[in-house]
């Protein structure tokens, strides 16, 4: 006999116990353990943090690398100051030099390139021309571009004759931003973005579309594997077939949410790291770089005036707006709503995938049933993305209301503010349909787990679920 | 006392019939033979017994007991196709199947250790089952149903994929765990393994059984009057009123002549009458094998 064996004691434990938590256990450790995990898990978030922080470091970098670019003009003399200095660039302006001998010449005077301005100017836009050994970059042109349109506009109305006009121009010069305020119920004012509402939406959509299509995939994956491998039969023996498809379907949720979590940890410790030591030093070369900047880096949505642009960087504020913007997002029913569309939109898209599993011999015939499973996910991602720009059309609401697209749009749709109303709908259809679809999903895969060799149609898994026994 | 019953089985697949009024009874501590051709429904018998899928109609027993959900614990089941996680690791996987049978990881730990000294294959513990050849994983696989100590062994074709040495191995392990108790119930194409371990049987084909009983009353009863005597030497007989000579074979040194029975003769006189032929060194029924019995039967059915 065996050592250790009470079997009366053991008889009674087995009765007893519940396996479900045996199978979460394998399910999520099976996979966690997968280098692929590992590797994505870890990579993702340096792939996220390298994002959001390379355009700053490039930004900075191309501020320290300081260019002298040589200014000529064929023959007239319209734009000796036309172009401001900037903390990037300096604008030589040269005379009496041949354009020829200087395109040779020009590296080893130490210019970054020469701006040759021909006189056609004027009443021919692109008569102008920058000559330099690589591509430049693209806010000096800007830079080059702003100028000399301002100085031509400027030449161009010289020509009527109208008095004091310097005066006049810098008079009717305005600038102009929308700052958006939304009111909520209770009354309070709270000062949004669009900005920061259009990319929470994209940010969770995408996200819940990615969390919903992989997981649920990879139950799919899972089932096809114990159905062919025939390690349900092994299984079903000693587990009602519910219990382990739920069992699989908890398993993968827990992996999924263990890689969101450590993707959010890693995310925000990555960034916080590098901005500690990167944008440190931005706070201080952007404010002593400030007033040489003057009116070309004001931005669209800052509503600086020339006066306060002096005193603070631009930077600095749209970065303090960026924060207060998303700190006046309502938070709290963001995270509660993502989660709760997280847990029932991948419970009902995964037990739909795990009834397609059942339902094949192998991966290749599930084609035919992805296709019906995949429209409605993409089109909520479709619909998701038309959100953002129009938050409160009737599509949108719609497809936030319907079931199958409502994790996706609902959730793109949150940061723009939905009455509570629309909200408990959604959330009330999502919870009677992930109920149903997980309980003819386990119909069908009690069936369909353990039929072989026979090409499976719409109609047999029909017959599947109306089975009895 | 039977262990398990089946009454009456019936089970229809959409308009296929799987099983029609299939009855067998497993007495206890004995090992039970489930033949058929392909297709006949022993799976379908097996897996109603496993619970897997319920029958139409008929009655299932355990220990006179009607069996219940629960019963699984005290079922082992080899299914035919070996399932196992290819990517696991063979004692994981074997742990947790343990565990799913309802062992703690802790007994489950200690019966595994002992079982995988006894087939040999502790090495293999940590690699991947898809490392293992074909038999190995039968050997996995064996463990992990015996391994709860089951009253039930079912074991569908248990020795397909084995070479002669490890399905020796696999034999002795199945007269062992009888001996230790357990019932056993197996379904195989090998004749040969039947003769040597099952005391009963049931022959189904196309649904239906067509052959039950102990293996040596349906072999005794299809030998028909006929009887095997072995001569030293060169020997012939000849036929009489009474008994027919069927055939005679040489085979090392040996004569074995096989006789048919005409007449209600008793076999005391057919011994008294051959030994005036030669040196009879045995004389025995001849009993046809269970091979022959089951082409028979199922051919005469079709």
């Amino acid at each position: 006999m065996n050592p250790g064996t009470n079997k009366k004691a053991a008889t009674e434990k087995r009765r007893t116990m519940n396996k479900i938590p045996v199978i979460i256990k394998r399910e999520y450790l099976t996979r966690v353990r997968k280098k692929s995990f590992i590797i994505m898990t870890i990579l993702a978030p340096v792939l996220m943090a390298a994002l959001i922080i390379v355009p700053t470091v490039v930004m900075l970098n191309q501020g320290q690398d300081f260019k002298k670019i040589a200014v000529i003009e064929d023959g007239s003399d319209l734009f000796r100051t036309a172009i401001p200095n900037t903390k990037e660039a300096e604008f030589v302006y040269l005379e009496g030099v041949k354009l020829n001998e200087l395109k040779t010449t020009f590296e080893q005077a130490g210019y970054y390139g020469i701006l040759f301005i021909s006189p056609e100017v004027i009443n021919v836009p692109n008569a102008i021309q920058l000559i330099s050994k690589s591509q430049p970059p693209i806010g000096l042109l800007e830079h080059i571009e702003n100028s000399l349109e301002k100085e031509i506009e400027r030449q161009k109305l010289l020509t009527y004759n109208i008095e004091n006009l310097d005066q006049i121009i810098k008079k009717v010069q305005t600038r102009v931003s929308v700052q958006t305020i939304k009111i909520d119920a209770a009354g309070n004012v709270k000062e949004t973005s669009t900005g920061i509402a259009m990319a929470m939406a994209y940010i969770s959509g995408f996200l819940m579309y990615m969390l919903v299509f992989i997981f649920g995939s990879q139950v799919m994956r899972g089932v096809i594997e114990e159905k062919t491998s025939r390690v349900v039969e092994v299984i079903i023996s000693s587990v009602r077939p519910v219990q382990l498809m739920m069992g699989k379907i908890t398993g993968i949720a827990l992996v999924g949410l263990t890689q969101f979590l450590i993707w959010v940890i890693l995310t925000i410790g990555i960034v916080t790291v590098l901005k500690t030591t990167v944008f440190q030093k931005t706070s201080v070369t952007g404010v002593t770089q400030v007033t040489t900047q003057n009116l070309m880096t004001i931005d669209q949505t800052g509503t600086i005036s020339a006066k306060t642009a002096e005193a603070t960087s631009p930077e600095m504020e749209e970065l303090a707006k960026f924060f207060s913007s998303a700190l006046n997002q309502p938070w709290g029913v963001i995270i509660i709503s993502f989660i709760f569309y997280f847990i029932t939109g991948y419970l009902l898209y995964a037990s739909i995938f795990a009834a397609i599993g059942s339902a094949v011999d192998n991966e290749t015939e599930t084609q035919q049933f992805m296709l019906p499973v995949t429209i409605p996910i993409i089109l909520a991602l479709m619909v998701a993305i038309g959100t953002m720009q129009n938050p409160e059309s009737s599509l949108s609401f719609w497809f936030s209301i319907i079931p199958l697209t409502s994790p996706i749009v609902m959730v793109a749709r949150l940061p723009f503010g939905v009455p509570f109303w629309q909200l408990a709908l959604s959330m009330a259809l999502m919870i009677v349909t992930f109920m149903a679809f997980v309980w003819m999903a386990a119909k069908i895969y009690r069936t369909g787990i353990l039929m072989y060799g026979k090409k499976t149609s719409w109609k047999e898994m029909w017959k599947w679920l109306r089975y009895s026994g | 006392m039977a262990l398990f019953e089946a009454k009456n089985v019936t089970k229809q697949y959409g308009t296929q019939l799987a099983l029609e009024n299939v009855s067998i009874s497993v007495p206890e501590q004995s090992i039970y033979g489930l033949l058929g051709p392909n297709g006949a429904g022993k799976t379908t018998l097996i897996r109603i017994i496993n619970q897997i899928t319920g029958p139409d109609s008929g009655e299932l027993f355990l220990e006179g007991k009607k069996l219940k959900p629960s019963d699984v614990a005290e079922i082992g089941y080899l299914p035919e196709e070996r399932g196992l996680y290819k990517k696991m690791k063979v004692g994981e996987q074997a742990l947790y199947f343990a565990q799913l049978k309802g062992l703690t990881r802790h007994e489950a730990m200690i019966r595994l250790k002992y079982w995988f000294r006894k087939l040999e294959i502790v090495e293999w513990w940590g690699k991947k089952v898809e490392e293992l050849s074909k038999g190995m994983q039968q050997k996995v696989q064996f463990i992990t149903t015996v391994l709860h100590e089951p009253k039930l062994l079912i074991f569908d074709e248990p020795f397909t994929g084995f070479d002669p040495v490890n399905m020796n191995i696999i034999k002795n392990e199945i007269l062992f765990l009888r001996e230790r108790g357990a019932t056993v119930i197996f379904s195989t194409h090998n004749m040969g393994s039947v003769e040597e371990l099952c005391d009963n049987i049931t022959l189904i084909n196309k649904a239906n059984t067509i052959l039950e009983g102990s293996v040596y009353e349906i072999r005794k009863q299809w030998a028909a009057n006929e009887y095997d005597l072995v001569f030293e030497g060169d020997v012939k007989m000849d036929g009489n009123e009474h008994y027919n000579i069927l055939n005679t074979r040489n085979d090392s040194g040996k004569s074995i002549i096989r006789l048919k029975t005409t007449s209600d003769i008793r076999t005391n006189e057919i011994i008294s009458t051959a030994t005036g032929s030669g040196n009879l060194l045995s004389f025995n029924p001849a009993l046809p094998s269970m091979n022959e019995i089951f082409i028979r039967v199922v051919e005469s059915r079709n």
